[in-house]
Formats: structure tokens, sequence, C-alpha cells
């Protein structure tokens, strides 16, 4: 693959409701910032992807709302709906397709705006399942479930992960919620659909986030520190959750491969420096780091155990506090990249993960995990 | 892993109805799959990546690229969701060129879908636009398309009879297309005669609501000559979203069309539209803009649509024949219609449009219409681009 | 710019999107539902090729990728493969909370499908479970003429 990198990022905070901003706002702040960061004006942005779902904006169309905030109204613009990852992905074939030299991406949603129950039993089968009044929680508790059955991790494993997050966010002025837990305040906290307590779940939040992607002579060009793209991939297991087996998330093992395979990396364990996965419920960080192979043959929950995923650790995972600390979904695969570029830039401030080289960053789509994209991204060229 | 030219080695469509009660959205989207794979020769097995779109709340389903696996063959694939509203189609059209271009995956299944009658349609577009200053007026898609006629009328004295014989036109062409839902001549009489919906828009002047699918396959330069003999190659893609709320648009004018034509063409390298595009595919919902977005493209002067049309130009056989699919005003399904009107272009080029086989085309023109009064173009055409 | 808004609180405009949906279920779905409806009897569909049987039947095999052409008769017991409690009422949920939803493999079927328990107690529910489909009374052709599936 050709030399891509980011060269500028963006985000606003992490907040439960943005009562004074709208979406366009939220995107007016996220792109200025990244324009900032990278040196450039919005004339030097040859392209624009937005991302952004109409569910959750209440709105057809929804890429509308933010057109005119990230530039786009004389330029070549799209939209994806899903996850900023996959935004992020579709905005660089666009530059590697030889069209255009640089892309701005931008993702953003306002949780606060809607029911969230209502929005994520919408992803249910109309026919068969909806009636049923499941969700993105009920039906990822069912997931958490299979997952601790099938491979031993048990509820305490699960609130480690909230603890550290949670920790973790204290050192990001963006988060949403900066907390100093303990594991029986995770365990102690409400049960909302077993086994996941309140503690193990994401919030539903309002953010926005921005990245400027470019070619190699454009991104030696601008002031923003480029941070190169050494892999990318994503994969979709089925949809049913049925025909699939719960416990093991094999689309993200595929396009964590072939990922690893265009970056070069053999042992991820050695080679990655650390790590900003999905984490919109704590077992999920525990299975995407077990698929992405960054555990020992122990598992994610002896890694945890160990504190290997601190900011300390052998295998910092979710430094920024991750999406347990704030959680605006579609902005949410987008942030994890901008995170890893601010650890590969050494401009994490307190949450700096010392000396990292390469990073991955990761974002998911469709309910437990169904569509898994993976970035890995490096300081060197 | 590096940038390639991209062609389009098949397609398939289901035949478009209003309504398809035999099967549910991922059945429809298979039938449009799996005829695309017979029409390339290929199997699901030999495809990298899937992109497709629908507009979410005409069909109430959330993540619809996740639900679609099962019918889109995307199961351990790639597959991502693109959707602009009503540009949808061709913004997928655009999506997988740049996919397929950008070196990282070979062939793309590109896919473009909508089960309109499964919604109330207009109270499913009134949500696009802007909750605050736009949607309690707007009172669905037909009320902006006709203060876009209103204003051309004004300008330059054309009449409702003048949007009714393109509506004639796209009728007549609709006849010669097996895949398409209304396939039934119209008379300029009957069109004038037919309900008035709002003013100067008649009932037969616009798009029914359709169930429908569209599959294209896109291949790169390395393999698309392996697959088929006559690949239609992408020569350049271009769009402007330029407006957001209804009151900042240029109405009477299409300022997205002529936008991305400049842009299209100078990437192109076209200098006379007119003579150098052998047929064009026009996402036109309404008749009209049969009329007004011909001069954005700079095909005919400002004012000199009506003109153009009247003379039989746009007709088959013409110089430069319109929509011989019978274009958007005899079948919409919105999220696959703007894929549609690429597929057909494809087809032109390729050779393989049967009764509604435009001869000798070298160059064709594709495009798609939505959101607050936006355009996407593709251009289309038989030798394979130089770099 | 700021200081223009100083007292100025921001306004919160209350809507709900009002667009009714009725859902194509297509040939396959239709005969699934028509046999627990009239018989309560569970149908599947089996890929010729790979065999796999799918329930809730589909007309394409997602792995074969052609059409499902043998329809098979199924059990109406089957295990429970995972399972959740919803403690909190959530938006979505008809019924009143706690509600046991699980995935059930029926007897016959490769695949597991989406419902919910009852007669048991959510501390007794267990991965393994063997449970049998309590039809509803009244029965109209959806998944809620499974009223639920309980412990054999």
């Amino acid at each position: 693959m050709e030399n891509i990198a980011i060269i500028g990022i963006g985000m606003t905070a992490i907040e439960a409701d943005k009562k004074g901003d709208t979406f366009a706002d939220m995107a007016w702040e996220a792109v200025n910032k990244a324009l900032d960061d990278a040196g450039m004006t919005i004339d030097d942005l040859d392209n624009v992807v937005t991302t952004s779902n109409d569910f959750w904006d209440g709105r057809t169309i929804s890429c509308m709302a933010v057109s005119d905030a990230g530039g786009a109204s004389n330029k070549n613009v799209s939209c994806v709906e899903g996850d900023g990852a996959f935004g992020a992905f579709y905005g660089m074939t666009r530059i590697l397709s030889g069209s255009y030299g640089t892309t701005l991406v931008i993702a953003h949603s306002k949780g606060s705006e809607s029911v969230s129950s209502l929005i994520t039993n919408a992803a249910f089968d109309p026919i068969y399942d909806r009636a049923l009044g499941m969700d993105m929680i009920t039906a990822s508790a069912m997931q958490a479930n299979a997952y601790m059955h099938g491979t031993g991790a048990t509820p305490e494993h699960l609130a480690m992960v909230s603890v550290k997050n949670h920790g973790n966010a204290r050192l990001n002025p963006l988060a949403q919620l900066p907390m100093d837990i303990t594991v029986d305040d995770v365990l102690n906290s409400e049960m909302i659909a077993d086994p996941l307590h309140k503690l193990d779940c994401s919030p539903v939040s309002d953010g926005c986030c921005a990245v400027i992607i470019a070619n190699e002579s454009k991104a030696e060009k601008y002031r923003g520190k480029p941070v190169w793209v050494k892999g990318a991939a994503f994969c979709s297991d089925a949809y049913f959750l049925g025909d699939r087996d719960l416990s093991y998330a094999r689309s993200l093992e595929a396009a964590a491969k072939k990922a690893y395979s265009m970056a070069g990396i053999i042992d991820p364990k050695k080679d990655i420096d650390v790590a900003e996965l999905y984490d919109a419920f704590t077992y999920q960080e525990m299975m995407w780091a077990e698929a992405l192979g960054l555990c020992q043959d122990t598992g994610a929950g002896a890694m945890l155990e160990k504190g290997l995923f601190d900011i300390k650790g052998e295998m910092p995972v979710n430094p920024s506090g991750g999406l347990l600390s704030g959680h605006p979904v579609i902005a949410a695969g987008l942030i994890r990249i901008a995170e890893a570029v601010n650890q590969l830039r050494n401009d994490a401030g307190s949450y700096q993960v010392e000396g990292a080289e390469k990073a991955i960053a990761h974002g998911v789509n469709g309910l437990c995990g169904q569509s898994h994209c993976v970035w890995i991204l490096s300081r060197e060229k | 892993m590096s940038k390639k030219r991209v062609a389009i080695v098949g397609t398939g469509q289901t035949h478009h109805k209003s309504h398809r009660p035999d099967v549910n959205g991922q059945e429809l989207i298979n039938e449009a799959v799996q005829r695309g794979l017979e029409d390339a020769d290929l199997t699901i097995d030999d495809i990298d990546a899937v992109v497709i779109g629908n507009m979410d709340h005409f069909e109430g389903i959330n993540y619809t690229d996740c639900w679609s696996v099962d019918g889109s063959g995307a199961f351990m694939k790639p597959i991502m969701k693109l959707t602009t509203g009503g540009t949808t189609g061709s913004t997928l059209g655009i999506g997988g060129y740049h996919m397929v271009a950008s070196g990282l995956f070979e062939k793309v299944l590109v896919i473009g879908w909508e089960k309109n009658s499964e919604s109330d349609t207009t109270g499913a577009i009134t949500t696009a636009f802007d909750a605050v200053w736009d949607r309690l007026v707007f009172a669905g898609a037909i009320s902006g398309l006709a203060v876009e006629a209103q204003a051309y009328m004004a300008k330059y004295g054309a009449t409702d009879r003048d949007g009714a014989r393109v509506s004639v036109r796209d009728r007549k062409h609709a006849c010669n297309n097996p895949y398409t839902q209304l396939r039934k001549e119209v008379t300029l009489d009957e069109v004038l005669a037919s309900p008035m919906l709002a003013d100067p828009i008649h009932l037969l002047d616009v798009c029914p609501r359709t169930d429908g699918a569209c599959a294209v396959i896109m291949a790169n330069e390395d393999v698309a000559e392996k697959i088929c003999s006559n690949p239609d190659w992408i020569l350049a893609t271009a769009n402007r979203h330029t407006y957001t709320y209804l009151g900042d648009v240029n109405w009477g004018e299409l300022d997205s069309m002529a936008g991305a034509a400049k842009d299209l063409f100078n990437k192109a390298g076209i200098k006379e539209p007119r003579n150098e595009i052998d047929v064009i595919e026009l996402y036109q919902p309404y008749s009209f803009a049969g009329i007004i977005w011909i001069e954005d493209l700079g095909i005919v002067g400002r004012g000199k649509g009506a003109e153009y049309i009247w003379s039989g130009a746009t007709d088959m056989g013409g110089e430069l024949p319109i929509n011989p699919s019978g274009g958007v005003i005899a079948c919409n399904p919105i999220g696959a219609t703007g894929l549609i009107r690429c597929a057909e272009a494809a087809l032109q080029v390729m050779g393989k449009a049967e009764q509604r086989q435009v001869p000798d085309v070298n160059i064709a023109l594709s495009s798609g219409f939505g959101g607050c009064m936006w355009t996407d173009l593709i251009l289309h055409g038989k030798k394979k681009p130089d770099f | 710019m700021k200081e223009d808004f100083a007292g100025v609180e921001p306004a919160i405009y209350k809507s709900g999107i009002s667009v009714p949906y009725h859902w194509w279920a297509g040939e396959t779905a239709s005969r699934f539902f028509t046999a627990i409806r009239d018989e309560q009897k569970f149908v599947g569909v089996k890929c010729l090729k790979c065999g796999k049987v799918y329930l809730p039947p589909r007309k394409t095999c997602p792995t074969c990728f052609r059409e499902n052409e043998e329809w098979v008769e199924l059990s109406t017991e089957g295990e429970v493969v995972s399972f959740t409690v919803a403690r909190r009422q959530f938006a979505a949920m008809p019924k009143k909370a706690p509600v046991i939803y699980g995935l059930i493999k029926l007897g016959g079927a490769d695949t597991a499908m989406l419902h919910m328990l009852g007669e048991v107690e959510p501390s007794s529910v267990r991965i393994g479970m063997r449970v049998c489909a309590k039809f509803s009374e009244n029965r109209s052709g959806s998944i809620m003429d499974i009223e639920y599936f309980k412990p054999v």
C-alpha cells in the first residue's frame, strides 16, 4: 500500500448532553480543531467523507446536517453510514485511488437526542426478532454470558476493565466519565442485564471527531506531524445472533490477520505498543484483545489481573479511557484512531504510553461486534 | 498495491415493481446480486468486498449493511454502507470505484436497494430536512421540485407542456426496458390531464414508488478484461452536495449539477459534452428536470432546454438520447435508482442494452440526484482511460 | 461571538418521527409463521450443498449462496445457547422487567433462534438448559405466537 498518513485530528469533549450544540456545531468545532492541528485551511482539503447514522440523528440523509461544517458545499463528498473507523477507511480509499490528495473525515452523534433502546432495537430483523424488544444492551449481555461461559472469564475480570478505563479517563480532559472506582463498586452497581452491571456498560454520549488523511506528498507539506497507516482491514460476521458463536470474534480475527499482514506484523504482542479498542462494554475489551492476538494464551482475564493492560503495563489498552468513559456512537471508532494518533505523536499528555511506536485503533458496526475495522498505525513511515 | 483503473464487468437488477410481497428486503437484494454474478460469470467467492446502501427510514431497519449479509453475500467479507439520500445509488457507484481504484480490492460488489412499499415515503423523506428550520413547512420531495420548475418557468417562459414532453419521451423509452416498473406509453394530453400535485407538476410528471434492487460488479484493470470482453471503464466521478437549507437553493438552476459537471469534464478532458457524450442516464425524478438540468450539464445554453427536447434530439434515434431505460419517471426504488442509472449506462457502453441499446456508444454519463438538490456524476467509456 | 449567547437558554424542540411500517415477510418466513400459527410446528430450511439447517429459515444459504431447497420439521424442544436477564425496563421491551431473553437451538437445527424464557427463575437459567416452546393461545403468524420457552 502506498504511504498514507493522518496529519490532523480534532475532537470535541465527550459529554452526556451538549445542550448548546447542534450536529453542525459539533462538526464545526472538531473540523476547526483538526485544521489547526494540521496547519491547514479548509481549502487545502480535497474531499470530505462524513459518517453518521439516520436513526441516531432522527434524520434521513443525516449527512446533510454536517456537510457545511465540513466545508463540503463545493467539494466532492460522500457519507458512510456506520462507525467512523469505516468512514476513515473509505476516506483513505479516495486518496489511494489517486483521485484526491487529502480527505477530511468527520463522524458524529448525539445520543442525548433520542431513546437509545429503540434505536438499537431497530437493528433487529423486523420479521423474526424485533418484536421481542431486545436492544444493544440485552444483546451484548447475551454475548457476555456466552463469552464468560466459553472462556471462564469472571465478573471480576469484567469489572477490572471498568476500573482501569474509568481510572484512565481521569487523565483525559475530553472524557465524560473519569472515575476512581474499585472492582466492588462495579459489582455492586445496578445489574442492568445479567451479567452486565451499570458500570460494565458505556454511557450514551454526544461527541464529534474529525480526522485529516493525506497521501505522502501532502503529508509532508503541512505542519501536522504525520502518523502513518501501515494496515487497515474490515470484515463482517453473520447477521443473525443464532448463526454465530457469540463467544468468539471470528470476523475481528479475520480483519486483524489482514491488517497485520499489510503492516508486516508477525507477533502483535511484541510489535504493538498500545491499542485503542471499541469497549462499548467491559467484556468486549477482553474479547477484542484476545481476537487481536494481544493476550498471552491464558487470555485477557490473566492480562488484567497482572495489570498488563494498564498505561504502564506491557500492552496498554484504552489509555484514553475508552468508550466506557464516553461513547458517542459513530464517532467512537474515529476517536480511537485520533487517540492512537495522539499516542504515536507523543501528544497524549498524562495518559501517554512511553515510547509508543505502533498502535491499533479499532471500530465496530452492528450488534455484538458483528463487523470490525482494524487500523495499524505507526510513528515511522 | 497501487492505484488501478476500474471497469464495470457485470450488472444485475430485479424486475422492479410497486410491491414485492413475495420477498423480504434481504431476499430482494439477493436476486439482484445473483443476477449480477451471473452476468459477470463470477461466484460470490470471487468478490473481495461489498458496498451497499439504501435510505434507512424507508425500511425502518438500522445498520442494514450488517443486516443484509445473508442476501448480499457479505458473510466473512468486508462490507460497508454508503448513504446520501436520493443520491445513494450513484454515491455507491462512486464508492465502489474508489474501493477498487485504491488497489485494496480487486473485485467489488456494489448494491443499491429499496422497498419503498414498506413505508410512508413522504413521511420518511420529510425527516431529511432540518428539524428546526425546514421540516415543518416542507411537504416531502415534490414541493421542492415544483419550486424549481416555477422559478425556471418564470425566467424562461416554459410551461407544463414542455415538462410533459419529457414524460412522454421517458415513458416511451421505458417500453423497451423489461426491468422497469411502468411500461405503458403516455400522451401529452394524458400527462396534462393527470391530477396536479404541486403546480406545475402533474401526477404523470413524477416517479412512482418502487421495490427494487440493483447490483454492479466492478473490477480492476488486472482482471476486468479477463472477466468481460467488453467492460465499461469508469473514466471519472464527481459530485456536489451543495446546499443544506432549502432557502439557500438557487431555484431554476441546478448549481450542484453545474459544479459537478465542471469537475467531471475537467477530470476526464471533455470539452464539448454535447458532441462527446453519446447517451445520458439522468436521475430525473420529475419531467421538468429534463429541461433544466441539461442546461446545467452544458449540453445546451440557458433557456434552450425545452427547444432541444422538442427537437427530438434526446429521443431514441436522436443526437443525444436521454434515459433509454425510461429513467426515474418509470421506476424509482430510491436507494437503487442512482445505481440503476450507472448500470444502464454500463449496459449501453458494453453493448448489452438489448432493445434499449443506443448504437455506437463510446462515452456515457450517469447521474444521481437527491438531498437538498444534490448531484452525483459518473462518466463511463468503452476505451480504457489513460491515467 | 460567545458574548452574544450570554443569557440565551438553549431551546429544545421535541418531536417524533412518524413513519408507519409494514414489512413483507417473503414466502420463506411466511411459511415458517404459518406452520407455527396453524400447526404449532417449527420448520427450518436445509442447504443441500453444506447440509446446514437454518432456523429462522431463509431463502438462501449465507455460506454457499444458493437457494435452500428442502424444508425440515424441527423439534419444539432445544437447548439454551446463551441468555440474559433484562432487569431494567428498556424502552423497546414489550413486557415488564425482569425479562429473560435466550438463544435457543432447537433439535435438528444448526442455528439458534432468539426468544424469551418463562416459567423459570432468572437465577436458575443455565447455558445448556433444555427448554421447549409454549405457544400462545391466540396466534396470528408472528414471532409472538410463541409465548416463551420453558424448562423441560
